[in-house]
């Protein structure tokens, strides 16, 4: 029988009842007193030299408080990068300054050059018509192809516009070139990895406040991890201690990695606040958050497969240009590089792999981490290129899959490339795949599509990928300007209920729930005594907050630890109230209990006591029950799953409609079974999405065509099919003490090969072996025509 | 500035507004109404969808000053006299048909559309009708669970 | 947006006065304007709500005709008796359920849209436009992208389907509309009205051509003579269609000659 709570608990989400009635707080839902508004007023062109921007006119106009420009910033820093690569050649990586607003030059569509700040928005934007800009238009650098050749720079000082040439591992790099060079078979893809813009459904938005008579700043910010915000701003850029700087990330309406950087809007508020002395809200509406948001993937990739007469990997060698655009955005370094490399080994054992790495800047939006940041582009690579190499050698793709799988007895598995899988079965979840697919009935599907005049194609697709990133000393080694680790308190109030405060935020992922769950089952507690506090600098300890996976398995296990000292010292408190030894006193279901008695105290009791010492071991133990913990994780986990999509092609028209899509997923142990499965769903739909509609498209000019939903599609119910989720196969993770390994990104990771499989599978009757993404009509219609010529 | 007078959410309320005034910042700015969010400027998203005369609309694309006289209905507006969820509201919350939130108004108020007009919608009928509400969170999955065990609650 | 002033006249004679002021324009469901104005492309000085003083309705006139009054809404046509039931299929497929509650035909085909469906099933069936001054066959209507015959001032009071044949008056006996949509913003990527009409067939084409709104003559001249899938010709010439992020121009006439096909199988 399902539990009704605690762990492994479908319990329903108390966040949805503040949600549900129109009672959410988000960012744009607060207002300060007495506040003004700012617009940014933003480049129009990819690139130019700014030779004057005139603001006296708007200065003037109705309802303005200030107009500010780069120059009124001297002394401000640069957005910093909060992550270094260090590349081949062992030189680090080229950082030019971002500034909050353009120096110099502009460099992409969208980047700040002034801002208004009126006393309404209409009137800001009214003014910001009237700055007069002198600018000369510079030819932009779009291609990334052609901007590591030379001609015009993003940067004056980054020659051929490069960031960084980066190898993954260098020592394997002959080897890996030996067996290419011998191989029986070798299976080459070139493919294009399609840039993305997150599209959180909450466009960005931040409030600067500042109390002169505290000296205190505050931010409210859409953000994903406040603390983070807080550190970067503070000590980078504005130079305000942290003790002076409060960062509030509110309710959050998704964020799926684009929230998690420090943007100049955030800096420009803050900083402003405190010049015109009142607060200041800027709302980002969508078209600006189209060209401000930092985007996603823009990976274009080569892979070679080198097998053996039995379809036995040998070797792996991947290269592939990764666009940064004009400025790197906090994490972008990292997701080409380390969030990437080492990953491709994926599910299997081949035991040589070698990828270069070479980093662009362009004249378009920055890009950074996008839902599954590195794990997805190297999943595609590996996925399609295995689809293509058993169509070429004429093996069933998933008998390849199984032939190359790492043996389930295998675990802990060394990669050759530096991670080490702790736990995993990839076999299991395979199997389960192929019973929720009926793979039995597909030929008689087909059949009946064939009919209907359609092609019915089905494509697997096998992923793995690294979560709760991750261990700080690891992490700082490959380039970290940062610790990875989580903290939490847990305070046990005077009455026996406890407040949780946690570094994680939560801007979908229902922690508010999960972790009362946690909480509750560790305690013995009803779920409703724990309240879960996050997402405020002011109450909540230092934490790194919510990406890559990491809540539970990161956030969570600090939330453990902490009970775990609240109970060891509840013991103590526990012994001396029943005059028992420490060691004797067990806890569980509430209760303290001295083995082989019938002695026993109740949590409330232990709870007051902690509170109202009286009768106390103070030479032992001090009064109050609170504990922190901040738990850094020994590895990354290692989620892992098989998904298999069948899809009918028109091939009149070129459209593809999924017609069942199923996924086996391994996630460890499950608190919340419905979350699980509702983050699956999720990240299964962005992944069709990249796979099927969404496009975000530059002209060689540098303008944004993909620049609302006007052009961008955006994945629609109707473009989705309902999904086959599981879980049941699990392989606990081993070293964190949930023995959980996370589930947000694996949606999004697994399901764009599975989808594009499919497609070229029921296209490969017409000599079509590859479509970029997104399949859509157009170019799978175009398609179609190139292969018939 | 011309003054509008409406009736949200079964109470009278008017304010002075201008021309340019949408529906959405007189709900969100004068009436404090912050439930109906504004998610695009293209009138695409949903985010901000409400009954204005008993048929959902997007507030972001009606003007205030065209509601003058109208009967408007939000999210506000959706539970039960004695605070409890309503029926779609909880239909929510019992499938998980809501991640983040951000959507979520517009999406349930879409829904009390649909199933005002066909009670006892399929899959299909219900996916084609919510081709005006986007949902980055959920995979769409759940929040058609979700209408459909409205629909099964309501009798449909 | 830019301010602007809004009237909403309780009569057509009011709403033709007002809309002489400078840089007045009329407002219908506002589902194209308002974002216009919002992204600050259009920068009126007055609106002029015609909600007040349009018909909204949708009756059968003379002999059976369908008139649909030029404030009415899509979803009233989508829900109406007294339309046929391709032009209620038509306003069913706009936009999407919010856009149908206010957007009016009205507002649609005076703005002409060169991806709206509405200028199709106008353009393909025949239909005539009246205004408050005079009645404009479709034929004469459409002048290319976003262009209309329409006067500055002139209001959209009603659009007369032909639906009934009596004598002298051609009458469309079956129609359908094929819409391939354009993924990100709904409106047609390609979409292609064909109509059996008692003195022939006429096939309207939306969303593919850069001149808006065309007449696909060739598919009219076969499909008069053998009115089957199989005599729609091979796709029309790929100039003048337009090219986006979303199709090539082939790619757009290919689908025309595909969506005609459909079109006159489903008419049966």
């Amino acid at each position: 029988m399902p539990k009704d709570q605690g762990i492994g608990a479908s319990s329903k989400r108390r966040e949805d009842v503040r949600f549900l009635t129109g009672r959410g707080q988000y960012t744009d839902d607060i207002n300060r007193p007495n506040q003004t508004y700012a617009y940014f007023l933003r480049s129009q062109v990819a690139h130019g030299k700014i030779n004057a921007i005139g603001t006296a006119a708007a200065a003037a106009a109705p309802g303005v408080v200030a107009v500010f420009t780069a120059k009124d910033l001297e002394g401000a820093g640069g957005v910093p990068c909060g992550w270094q690569v260090t590349d081949r050649n062992g030189e680090p990586m080229k950082e030019p300054k971002h500034p909050i607003l353009a120096e110099g030059k502009v460099r992409h569509v969208g980047d700040p050059i002034a801002v208004v700040v009126a006393e309404s928005l209409n009137q800001a934007r009214d003014a910001a018509e009237l700055i007069e800009l002198d600018i000369d238009e510079l030819p932009a650098v779009i291609d990334m192809r052609a901007a590591i050749a030379g001609g015009a720079l993003v940067h004056d000082d980054v020659p051929n516009n490069l960031c960084f040439d980066w190898e993954f591992i260098g020592d394997n790099k002959a080897a890996v070139d030996e067996a290419i060079a011998g191989a029986h078979h070798v299976t080459t893809l070139e493919l294009y990895n399609n840039r993305l813009v997150a599209n959180a459904m909450e466009p960005r938005a931040a409030i600067g406040d500042y109390d002169s008579s505290r000296d205190e700043h505050t931010l409210y910010t859409t953000s994903q991890n406040p603390h983070v915000i807080r550190l970067l701003m503070g000590a980078f850029v504005l130079s305000i201690p942290e003790h002076k700087l409060r960062v509030v990330a509110p309710d959050v309406g998704g964020g799926f990695g684009s929230k998690i950087y420090h943007y100049a809007e955030e800096a420009f508020v803050t900083w402003a606040a405190k010049a015109v002395g009142r607060p200041i809200k800027w709302v980002a509406d969508r078209s600006e958050s189209f060209m401000s948001d930092a985007q996603g993937r823009d990976h274009l990739t080569k892979v070679e497969l080198a097998m053996d007469a039995e379809g036995n990997f040998l070797a792996l060698r991947c290269s592939t240009l990764a666009n940064m655009g004009a400025y790197l955005s906090t994490f972008a370094p990292c997701v080409p590089t380390y969030l990437h490399g080492t990953l491709l080994a994926g599910n299997y054992k081949t035991p040589l792999i070698y990828t270069n790495v070479k980093a662009v800047f362009t004249n378009t939006v920055p890009v950074d981490a996008y839902r599954g940041a590195g794990r997805p582009e190297a999943t595609f690579q590996i996925e399609r290129t295995i689809d293509k190499a058993a169509r070429e050698i004429g093996v069933d793709p998933i008998e390849l899959r199984r032939r190359n799988f790492i043996a389930t007895d295998a675990f802990p598995y060394q990669t050759p490339v530096a991670v080490q899988y702790d736990t995993g079965n990839y076999h299991a979840t395979m199997d389960k795949a192929v019973a929720m697919a009926d793979l039995g009935g597909y030929e008689a599907r087909k059949a009946a599509s064939a009919a209907k005049g359609k092609r019915r194609g089905l494509g697997v697709a096998s992923y793995i990928e690294a979560c709760g990133i991750a261990p700080s000393s690891l992490v700082g080694a490959l380039g970290a300007r940062a610790g990875l680790y989580e903290a939490a308190t847990v305070r046990v109030n005077p009455t026996g209920n406890i407040s949780v405060f946690t570094g994680s935020h939560s801007h979908g992922q229902g922690h508010e729930t999960t972790f009362a769950q946690v909480v509750a089952e560790m305690l013995g507690c009803d779920e409703g005594a724990v309240d879960i506090v996050h997402g405020d600098t002011a109450r909540i300890p230092f934490g790194m907050g919510t990406y890559g996976s990491r809540s539970l398995a990161v956030g969570g296990s600090a939330i453990v630890r902490s009970v775990e000292k609240i109970i060891a010292k509840g013991k103590k408190i526990a012994a001396h109230l029943m005059e028992a030894s420490d060691t004797d006193v067990n806890f569980a279901n509430g209760k303290f209990t001295v083995a082989g008695t019938d002695k026993a105290v109740d949590w409330g009791t232990v709870a007051l006591t902690a509170y109202v010492p009286h009768n106390f071991p103070h030479d032992k133990l001090e009064p109050g029950l609170e504990e922190t913990s901040f738990y850094d994780p020994a590895n990354f986990t290692y989620p892992a799953g098989t998904y298999i999509c069948e899809v009918e092609v028109d091939p009149d028209t070129g459209r593809v409609e999924i017609q069942s899509f199923v996924a086996a997923d391994d996630f460890g142990n499950v608190v919340n079974p419905m979350i699980v499965e509702g983050q699956v769903h999720g990240g299964l739909a962005q992944g069709i999405g990249q796979a099927l509609t969404e496009n975000c498209v530059y002209n060689s000019d540098g303008q944004l065509l993909s620049a609302s939903y006007m052009d961008y599609a955006m994945p629609r119910a109707g473009d989705v099919p309902s999904f086959a989720v599981d879980h049941s196969c699990v392989t606990p993770c081993t070293h964190n003490p949930l023995g959980v390994k996370g589930c947000g990104e694996a949606g999004a990771i697994g399901s764009p090969p599975a989808l594009v499989n499919a497609v070229v599978d029921a296209l490969a009757g017409l000599g079509v072996t590859h479509i970029d993404m997104p399949v859509s009509p157009g170019r799978v219609w175009a398609a179609i025509q190139a292969a018939k010529h | 500035m011309p003054s509008v007078s409406m009736t949200v959410n079964g109470k009278s309320v008017s304010g002075e507004v201008e021309g340019r005034t949408l529906l959405v910042q007189f709900l969100r700015e004068d009436l404090k109404l912050t439930g109906t969010h504004v998610g695009c400027d293209t009138s695409q998203c949903g985010a901000c969808v409400v009954h204005v005369n008993g048929e959902s609309v997007k507030a972001c694309t009606v003007l205030a000053a065209a509601c003058d006289g109208a009967s408007v209905a939000t999210i506000e507006g959706m539970a039960n006299a004695d605070g409890s969820l309503g029926v779609i509201q909880q239909a929510f919350q019992d499938n998980h048909g809501l991640q983040c939130g951000f959507c979520t108004p517009g999406m349930v108020m879409s829904a009390a559309d649909l199933l005002k007009r066909n009670p006892s919608p399929s899959e299909a009928e219900i996916r084609h009708w919510l081709e005006g509400n986007i949902c980055r969170c959920t995979g769409y999955h759940n929040i058609v669970k979700s209408i459909q065990a409205a629909a099964a609650s309501m009798g449909g | 947006m830019y301010n602007f002033d809004y009237v909403k006249p309780g009569s057509l004679a009011e709403a033709v006065e007002a809309l002489k002021a400078d840089e007045a324009q009329a407002l219908g469901g506002g589902q194209t304007l308002l974002p216009t104005i919002k992204q600050r492309l259009a920068s009126p000085s007055v609106l002029v709500d015609l909600g007040g003083c349009l018909d909204r309705g949708v009756h059968a006139v003379r002999d059976g005709d369908c008139q649909v009054g030029g404030g009415a809404t899509h979803a009233a046509v989508a829900a109406s008796q007294h339309a046929p039931k391709w032009l209620r299929a038509v306003a069913a497929g706009i936009g999407d359920p919010q856009v149908r509650n206010r957007g009016t035909i009205g507002g649609s085909l005076a703005n002409n849209d060169p991806a709206a469906d509405y200028p199709a099933a106008v353009l393909g069936s025949g239909a005539t436009v009246t205004t408050n001054a005079r009645s404009i066959a479709a034929d004469d209507f459409f002048r290319g992208m976003f262009e209309t015959a329409l006067a500055e001032g002139e209001i959209i009071t009603s659009v007369t389907f032909p639906t009934a044949s009596t004598v002298g008056h051609s009458a469309v006996v079956a129609a359908n509309y094929q819409k391939f949509a354009q993924p990100a913003s709904l409106f047609a990527l390609a979409g292609v009205f064909v109509a059996k009409r008692t003195d022939g067939v006429r096939v309207a084409v939306t969303g593919a051509s850069e001149g808006g709104v065309f007449r696909w003559s060739a598919a009219e001249a076969a499909l008069s003579g053998n009115f089957s899938a199989d005599a729609v010709p091979a796709a029309p010439s790929a100039d003048g269609m337009i090219g986006d992020l979303h199709g090539s121009p082939e790619y757009r006439a290919h689908l025309i000659a595909v969506l005609t096909r459909r079109a006159v199988a489903a008419c049966g």
